[in-house]
């Protein structure tokens, strides 16, 4: 235990093997799912025929990226008890979706969020805002994956960064574009499960070293570092700093355009509420999975260990799967890693192809007239766009530090994409002006401002003090873009949007006319 | 499905409508309250007075780990509560609302 030495950075055959298995497995499935993908309905939606429980296990696979397994169990394995407060925030916004988001986006929406933002109000400038929104959410989350990807792979199965970053991008651009989301939600389910399973199965090896005495487990990380393992430590210190962070997490996962598009995936709005259920169940078990193998790792391989192979701790729950079970199991846990980043890169791609067809190219330039074929078509370019994207994204950011990308996609989808969601649904007096103007200074202060904080002023550009105090923007971001939104729509009402507001309580409330 | 606009009126103003976009309006509003509350009470907590959760209990824990897992479990609790009013009350009255307007 003490001189711990891992084989993490060769190339592991069972790792190899399993991860091929993955991968024909879900090309078969996509070659299933290509058959039945030939409808605008059928690529963005599934033709809504995922149930309830299925779009939940498919959400919690969407949500539980590389980063937040192998991430916060780092944090847990390095910081204890800090790690557990980050996690609480990325599952406190569920919640939330279901009882403010959930049923009325099902209701009223087709596809994308915009359809719902755009409802009732003048299509054009709507759709575009609303693009805008969601393609930078997109982005800025494609950035986190890729890159992480890239070095995950890199430091797994000893493959050059830029092949890892190909072959991603590869494998998911076939999930896609021949299994639209048919294929995007199937992988989504499998790697739920095999995350889930090789989770349980490392806590079960963990525990059973102490006859499964939970007590004895953390009684023996506090004797070899200190009590303070099990105490908040340094990450909540500013109040202001962890209520804008708390808002970001919170409001972001409601906001979130692919996480959004799997509500369209499902046949109504009942079972888009089971989902949320389904999906909030898995991921608050998986993050307390999560803080057991956290602290597994401080005990097993321990914090030095961990620091030796990857500052940030990234590689904690890696470590403790060879620790504790061997080549074998090491294998099986990299390659459910790496399962994992596909199956969210390609949700991410889904629905920033959605945005690029459904939303801008049928809505802007077509006017909304556009054949089924037609519309197919151009969704699986925009998938091949977004596609080559993602590769150039993981290449242009290789060997930079992008951690702040997943907290500014949260920011920006908690301050552009949520405020001008929750107004359509619940405001009146909401106008096309207010949405657009809302949208844009949501987004544009989430960036603006995120450059100027601790996050990027002084961890990235080397400057020695922040110009903005927050390293998350969100508390100001997303307060500006509901006063903007509030104030822009009050100072000229749009008469139209009231009435049609009205009309389409029927829709919202009771389902009648739904997709 | 195609409702006359009168119908639609109809619907929009009776005294059943009206009270069931109040009712989802309330819980929503309500538990969304609870969510945030607790979470924020909970950082809150941790930003002024860290303290208060590394006090021990028992030999090795603290009371902020069962707080902490406490608050996961509740979320989804929490979530259960809204599918059960959903799935029993909400439903059954908009299926009651859906068929009066469906047999006409």
């Amino acid at each position: 235990m003490e001189n711990f030495q891992t084989t993490l950075g060769q190339a592991n055959l069972t790792s190899i093997i399993i991860f091929f298995v993955f991968v024909a497995v879900t090309l078969v499935i996509t070659y299933w799912a290509a058959k039945k993908t030939k409808t605008t309905s059928e690529f963005y939606a599934a033709d809504r025929s995922i149930s309830g429980f299925q779009n939940g296990l498919a959400l919690a696979g969407d949500y539980m990226s590389a980063a937040s397994f192998l991430g916060i169990a780092g944090m847990v394995a390095l910081k204890g008890y800090d790690g557990l407060i980050y996690s609480i925030g990325f599952l406190v916004g569920w919640p939330l979706v279901m009882f403010l988001i959930a049923e009325p986006l099902r209701n009223l929406g087709k596809f994308t969020f915009a359809d719902v933002v755009a409802f009732r109000l003048r299509q054009k400038p709507v759709r575009i805002a609303s693009s805008v929104g969601s393609l930078m959410t997109i982005v800025f989350y494609l950035i986190a994956q890729m890159v992480g990807a890239g070095a995950l792979i890199q430091i797994l199965f000893g493959l050059p960064y830029e092949t890892a970053v190909i072959i991603v991008g590869l494998v998911m651009i076939a999930y896609v574009l021949f299994g639209g989301m048919l294929a995007t939600t199937w992988v989504q389910i499998i790697k739920a499960g095999l995350l889930l399973t090789g989770a349980t199965v490392l806590v079960i090896l963990t525990l059973s070293h102490y006859n499964f005495n939970i007590t004895a487990l953390f009684s023996q990380a506090v004797d070899k570092y200190s009590d303070a393992v099990l105490s908040p430590g340094g990450f909540v210190t500013n109040p202001w700093d962890a209520i804008s962070l708390g808002i970001a997490l919170i409001l972001g996962t409601a906001g979130l355009p692919h996480i959004l598009m799997r509500f369209f995936t499902v046949p109504d709005a009942k079972q888009a509420r089971k989902s949320v259920f389904v999906a909030t169940g898995f991921i608050g078990y998986f993050y307390i999975l999560t803080f057991v193998i956290g602290f597994g790792a401080m005990v097993f391989v321990g914090q030095e260990a961990i620091i030796g192979v990857d500052k940030g701790g990234n590689m904690a729950a890696l470590l403790l799967s060879e620790a504790i079970g061997g080549q074998l199991f090491l294998g099986f846990i990299a390659a459910v890693a790496f399962a994992t980043i596909l199956a969210v890169v390609a949700g991410l791609t889904l629905s920033g192809a959605s945005t690029l067809s459904h939303d801008l190219y049928v809505s802007v330039f077509k006017n909304g007239k556009t054949d089924e074929a037609g519309e197919v078509r151009v969704a699986k370019i925009a998938t091949l766009c977004i596609g080559a994207l993602a590769i150039g994204l993981g290449f242009a950011f290789k060997g930079q530090n992008v951690a702040f990308t997943v907290g500014l996609a949260f920011a920006i989808a908690a301050s552009a994409n949520f405020p001008s969601l929750l107004m359509s649904i619940v405001w009146k007096k909401y106008t096309t002006m207010g949405a657009v103007w809302s949208i844009v200074t949501g987004a544009g202060l989430a960036v603006i401002l995120i450059i100027l904080s601790p996050t990027v002023w002084v961890d990235i550009f080397k400057n020695p003090e922040a110009i903005f105090p927050l390293k998350n923007p969100a508390l100001f971001s997303m307060t500006a873009a509901f006063l903007v939104g509030i104030v822009v729509s009050l100072m000229k009402p749009e008469k139209e949007a009231q009435v049609k507001f009205e009309d389409e309580k029927i829709r919202t409330y009771l389902g009648i006319g739904a997709e | 499905m195609s409702l006359k606009q009168s119908d639609i009126r109809e619907i929009l103003e009776s005294e059943s409508f009206k009270s069931l976009v109040k009712t989802r309006v309330t819980v929503s509003l309500t538990l969304t309250f609870i969510m945030l509350a607790v979470y924020f009470g909970f950082i809150l907590t941790i930003a002024f007075n860290k303290e208060l959760l590394a006090v021990k209990i028992g030999e090795v824990f603290t009371v902020g780990l069962p707080i902490g897992i406490g608050i996961i479990v509740f979320a989804w609790l929490l979530t259960g509560v809204y599918t059960r009013w959903a799935n029993n009350s909400y439903d059954k009255r908009v299926r009651e609302l859906r068929n009066q307007i469906l047999n006409r």
